[in-house]
């Protein structure tokens, strides 16, 4: 019996491989369930990686492999010159997913760009509130309901917008998840039949994959787009098999069961690398932990005694010890795969008796601090008490104490934000939209202060550089003054940058054209399987 | 006054002897079952470790070896004689943190098992002396805590009052209580009839003499052996919260944390899986052949069958 | 039998309404505030705050918000998930065949393996037979599953291979969901080896959650048989010269069968609790697991939702459970 059940699971794991003569199926081993399927409410990458991505396109899609926009559903645009008026001219023929419960009868129009964009800043729209709970995360958080002024429809293929300011990075933000583009058509017809939730259940779009089913917690089913208006995808079937246990998915991944999975397990690392069947991609993610001086404060208030304490954090250690060496160490405030970055920075060097010196120089004696430590694992810090540890170790060797404070979570994120906060704070971030601005100006602006400013840092150069930049269209001029501001963060240190973690994905060896997207998405528009 | 003093000498006399009696009979009992001897032995020797486990083992529970991560047992290949039981993911000592460990995992028994069980004795000697409203309001209090899994409820419980094992202890000395609180109610239902209940209330002693000092001493034996499965069920469930997160934190070697710590090298290292839950294992079962062997002796109604 | 059913009702209502005032006030005694939790490290404008809060319902009165939700719940509405945003009964009708299906096979092992050992320990009593069914019984018992768990899989997925790590069927078979029910779907399908696969991804994880309801079982079994057997008519029966197997068969077994009904119910209430773990272990898209990343993703109203859901399935089994008993053994009718 128990061979009859073996030899049958053998089986069954040969046939997936075997099945791909005909039919090619590519299996993702994901790491949770999704949200839902309309994009727009959610902010998580598991909900996007199994609905914006395969099913969905929006008017500007990010390059593969950058965090820069390129053309999409829009096939050109043009901003007025003073920056708030948008045109985009788009593309034609792009015609929406036929599926078991839908069969479009026009392409893709005007319309259905207002309608995906227009009903999450309107609150009066039919759509605002078309689930119980409903909430537009993300375009609230990008602040569009105050910053569009309005959506308008010059002709079927061109949508006019206009903002009531410049704003940069907002081409940026129009090429993210939650603004992907739904179809009107298939909106109107399930309002008529009365189910209108079934558009977060059932989704409908323009993307290289149709959705199929999905079983709850269990299995996503997609299948190629045969209409897709891009290249069409080489795969035939896309399936999301959850499995929410890094083990398990590694397991899985060894046996066949699966073609790529998210999210390994560190201690799995070394051994994936070193398995012949296996190839294992890895890149910088998008995000930065760093510990917040609160520079309103004597004596952090003077950068000597903010750089002096840097040069005593040993990042390696941290990096070794908090994440198996599956990180780098930081130097400036935004992740290397980030356009703008500042590879002429040079970060403070680790060097126990220079940091010594500066201190004593500063005038600094005996000091004593406060390290706060978030009680929550993180992606850009797996485990900050650790960290924290390590930091009042290097810090007793140059004559600091530090005593290491944590609250509970909704607490450390409240109290850390207080303008009179004693002591430095370990906190990081996330980048959302891939655009500097949404690190720099977020976290290091002056108006950010009591804030997302865990640094309580207002400097008036750095300042004026990332709002000029903001302002700008022009993509070598932005890029020019946020290199700038990455040289003023240096010297002014406000932080100490700890690290940026590494997203690592392994995958099976004829596993081809996966590429890693330095914004954390999954997409296999363009994978394919060898034989 | 006379009278009073040779009413009362030989009552103490006899209840000397009684008790001398009833623990011949009660260790009789119980040495005849070979399981619960040895199950006896084991929790001694447990207690042992335990007390003596800065003195016995050979590395401190929090070391962290870094060049001798992940190294197998001494019997393996690649082990050696410096790491008995082989060493963890970051370096520190197996046989070191389950020796603490069992510091841990009785304490945590103790604890719960005292807690839920005054706490079950008091509010059961409430309700089944006082019955009425107070009794009705009682039980379905007892009724709606048994009304959800004990584990999900100590979940729920801990992640409301913060993840950490004094959390977790009270959460599951919680989900222990009503056990005891049924237990006591119904012994002192049936022994508040009986006549040398009514005596003594008629000699004028008051309800708290009564419950404690008259009523309680003779409904000992089911809450010996129901503390017993209790002292077993708190160590698993304890460890079952560490295991998912919610007990112990790390780097505290509590089995059920040390456990959960190691699932991810389930399939690289078999050892840092396999000795954590062998102690849980060990322990409770030592527990539960005890808690056999004292159902025999002390349940008059299960004994010999 | 009716009059015991409406006594049995009268003491449930109560509790029912007692467990939703504790699932109800749970998260309203949760310090930090749910709602900023949402956000992380952005920081949410109060506005939003405000908003978010609204649509919970938490910027009303206690009283009337619970009154609602309990109105609410009466009608069939336990609210949406603040995370998916669903229909919290929804998502609980999705997942709970999964955790059906998975205790139900191993309600099955555990019934079909404690019964006859539990019998054979007790004809055999005081042998070695008996001393190691016995042994393995309390073994068993003693199990920290989600350790065991873990070993099965080493063992069995790691090593031999035999079984797969997690999930309910080989990804290859799809086909629509009838009955929520892999195995009967399954069958309904049509579709060669889907049946196999289906056990064989059950197997592991009913076994592990069969582990402590077999120990309870056989060992409830053989003390029941032992009081049976000691009694007069089964000695009666003996004297007579009855075959051992018509005296255990027939008199022994059907009387023993009694309270070993109970033990089995009430190991219903154990499994829901071992689903917890057992599920979290493999994977198993079922209420267990739902509600245990429900506590970590820290999704209230599931949690308030789950808690409920499951109180009134062990209060609804455990009924049914004092019916039956009250159906086989006439005496506690009254």
């Amino acid at each position: 019996m128990k061979y009859k059940l073996a030899l049958a699971t053998a089986l069954l794991s040969a046939t997936i491989f075997a099945g791909a003569a005909n039919a090619k199926t590519f299996v993702y081993c994901s790491e949770g369930s999704p949200e839902g399927f309309d994009p727009g409410m959610y902010t998580a990458g598991t909900t996007f990686d199994a609905s914006a991505h395969p099913i969905y396109n929006r008017l500007l899609e990010f390059k593969p492999g950058t965090t820069q926009p390129e053309a999409g559903l829009a096939e050109s645009w043009d901003i007025s010159s003073d920056g708030t008026v948008y045109t985009f001219k788009l593309r034609p023929n792009v015609k929406f997913q036929t599926t078991e419960f839908f069969t479009p009868t026009r392409a893709l129009n005007a319309d259905d760009v207002i309608f995906s964009i227009g009903r999450q800043i309107d609150e009066k729209n039919a759509w605002n509130k078309y689930i119980n709970g409903a909430s537009w995360e993300y375009a609230d958080g990008m602040g569009f309901p105050k910053l569009i002024k309005s959506i308008e429809k010059v002709d079927d293929l061109t949508v006019k917008m206009t903002l009531n300011r410049p704003e940069a990075p907002f081409l940026a933000n129009l090429a993210m998840p939650f603004a992907s583009i739904l179809s009107k058509e298939y909106a109107d017809s399930l309002d008529k039949d009365g189910k209108k939730e079934q558009l977060n259940q059932n989704p409908v779009g323009t993307g290289p994959f149709t959705f199929v089913a999905y079983q709850q917690d269990a299995i996503i089913r997609f299948k190629k787009n045969a209409d897709y208006w891009g290249t069409a995808p080489k795969i035939d079937d896309l399936v999301f098999a959850i499995t929410s246990d890094a083990a398990v998915r590694y397991q899985k991944l060894k046996a066949g069961e699966c073609h790529l999975m998210p999210f390994p397990n560190a201690a799995d690392v070394q051994s994936m690398k070193s398995d012949p069947n296996l190839q294992v991609l890895e890149q910088e993610g998008l995000n930065i932990a760093y510990l917040a001086y609160n520079t309103t404060q004597a004596p952090f208030d003077k950068p000597e005694v903010r750089i002096a304490l840097n040069k005593a954090i040993n990042k390696n250690a941290i990096v070794d010890a908090v994440f198996q060496g599956m990180a780098t160490p930081a130097t400036n405030p935004i992740p290397p795969t980030m356009w703008s970055y500042n590879n002429s920075v040079k970060d403070d060097t680790y060097d126990l008796e220079a940091a010594k010196k500066m201190l004593a120089d500063a005038g600094v004696k005996d000091l004593s601090m406060k390290v706060w430590a978030m009680p929550v694992s993180r992606p850009y810090m797996l485990n900050a008490r650790r960290a924290a540890e390590i930091i009042q170790d290097d810090f007793a060797k140059i004559g600091v104490k530090v005593e290491i404070i944590s609250y509970e979570w909704a607490e450390y994120l409240q109290r850390s934000k207080a303008k009179d906060r004693d002591g430095a704070a370990m906190l990081g971030w996330t980048g959302d939209n891939g655009d500097p601005d949404n690190f720099l100006d977020t976290l290091l602006g002056c108006d950010a202060v009591g804030g997302n400013n865990r640094a309580q840092w207002c400097n008036k150069e750095f300042d004026e550089l990332v709002k000029k930049a903001k302002v700008t269209s022009d993509m070598a001029e932005r890029t020019k003054l946020y290199e700038q501001a990455q040289v003023v963060f240096k010297k002014e240190a406000p932080w100490a940058t700890l690290d940026h973690s590494l997203a690592i994905v392994p995958m099976a060896k004829g596993v081809t054209g996966f590429t890693q997207s330095p914004l954390g998405d999954f997409t296999f528009e363009t994978v394919d399987i060898a034989e | 006054m006379a009278d009073a003093i040779t009413a009362k000498t030989p009552e103490i006399v006899t209840t000397g002897q009684m008790r001398r009696q009833m623990l011949k009979e009660f260790w009789f009992y119980f040495s005849e079952n070979r399981g619960a001897v040895i199950g006896l032995f084991v929790f001694i020797a447990l207690v042992v470790v335990a007390v003596l486990a800065p003195v016995i083992a050979p590395h401190s529970p929090f070391e962290q070896y870094r060049d001798a991560v992940l190294r197998p047992p001494v019997w393996a290949e690649g082990g050696s004689w410096s790491f008995l039981l082989g060493t963890d993911p970051v370096g520190r000592d197996i046989l070191s943190r389950l020796i603490y460990g069992a510091q841990y995992s009785l304490f945590i028994g103790l604890f719960v098992t005292t807690l839920s069980l005054l706490g079950g004795i008091l509010v059961g000697l409430i309700a089944g002396y006082y019955r009425g409203w107070i009794d009705t309001v009682i039980m379905r209090l007892m009724d709606i805590i048994l009304a959800f899994p004990s584990l999900l409820l100590a979940l729920v419980l801990v992640a409301i009052l913060g993840p950490s094992l004094t959390n977790g202890m009270i959460a599951i000395a919680l989900t222990l209580q009503p056990h005891f609180v049924r237990l006591t109610r119904a012994a002192v239902m049936e022994e508040k009839t009986k006549d040398y209940v009514t005596a003594a209330r008629i000699a004028g002693a008051g309800p708290i003499r009564l419950m404690f000092r008259t009523i309680l001493p003779n409904c000992t034996g089911p809450l010996i052996v129901q503390a017993t499965l209790s002292f077993s069920n708190a160590i698993l469930d304890a460890a079952a919260l560490g295991f998912l997160g919610m007990g112990a934190q790390p780097p505290a070697p509590e089995w059920g944390t040390m456990l959960a710590e190691a699932r991810e090298f389930i399939l690289r290292a078999w050892w840092v899986v396999t000795f954590p839950g062998l102690a849980i294992l060990i322990t409770v079962l030592a527990i539960n052949l005890m808690g056999d062997g004292l159902r025999d002796a002390l349940d008059p109604k299960l004994k010999r069958s | 039998m009716f009059g015991l059913l409406l006594r049995r009702l009268a003491v449930l209502i109560p509790t029912f309404l007692g467990v939703s005032i504790i699932a109800f006030s749970f998260i309203r005694l949760l310090p930090g505030d749910p709602v900023m939790l949402l956000s992380g490290e952005r920081v949410m404008s109060p506005e939003r705050h405000a908003q978010i809060s609204a649509q919970l319902g938490m910027d009303r009165p206690m009283v009337i918000q619970y009154f609602d939700y309990l109105g609410g719940v009466l009608t069939g509405d336990f609210g949406s998930s603040i995370v998916s945003k669903k229909p919290i009964l929804d998502q609980f009708w999705a997942l709970f065949p999964a955790t059906v299906e998975l205790s139900i096979c191993a309600m099955i092992i555990a019934v079909a393996l404690g019964i006859p050992a539990g019998v054979i320990a007790a004809m055999k009593r005081g042998s070695i037979f008996d001393q190691g069914l016995m042994g393995i019984a309390l073994v068993g018992y003693s199990m920290p599953i989600f350790w065991w768990g873990l070993l099965l899989i080493i063992l069995f997925s790691g090593t031999l291979q035999w079984f797969p790590v997690s999930g309910r069927i080989s990804l290859m078979f799809y086909f629509p969901q009838v009955t929520g029910f892999m195995l009967i779907d399954s069958l309904l399908s049509g579709q060669k080896g889907a049946f196999s696969s289906a056990i064989s991804h059950l197997a592991l994880p009913s076994i592990v959650l069969a582990t402590i309801p077999l120990a309870v079982i056989a060992r409830q079994t053989r003390s029941a048989m032992l009081e049976v057997l000691s009694e007069d008519y089964v000695r009666t029966a003996r004297a007579k010269g009855l075959s051992p197997f018509r005296v255990v068969g027939v008199h022994a077994l059907r009387n023993a069968m009694i309270p070993v009904i109970t033990t089995i119910g009430l190991q219903i209430g154990v499994m829901l609790a071992g689903a917890i773990l057992t599920e979290t272990i493999f994977s198993w898209p079922g209420i267990g697991k739902w509600m245990v990343d429900s506590v970590f993703r820290r999704d209230y109203p599931v949690i308030q939702g789950g808690l409920l859901l499951i109180a009134a399935i062990i209060m609804t089994v455990n009924l049914i459970v004092d019916l039956m008993y009250g159906l086989i053994n006439p005496r506690i009718r009254h």
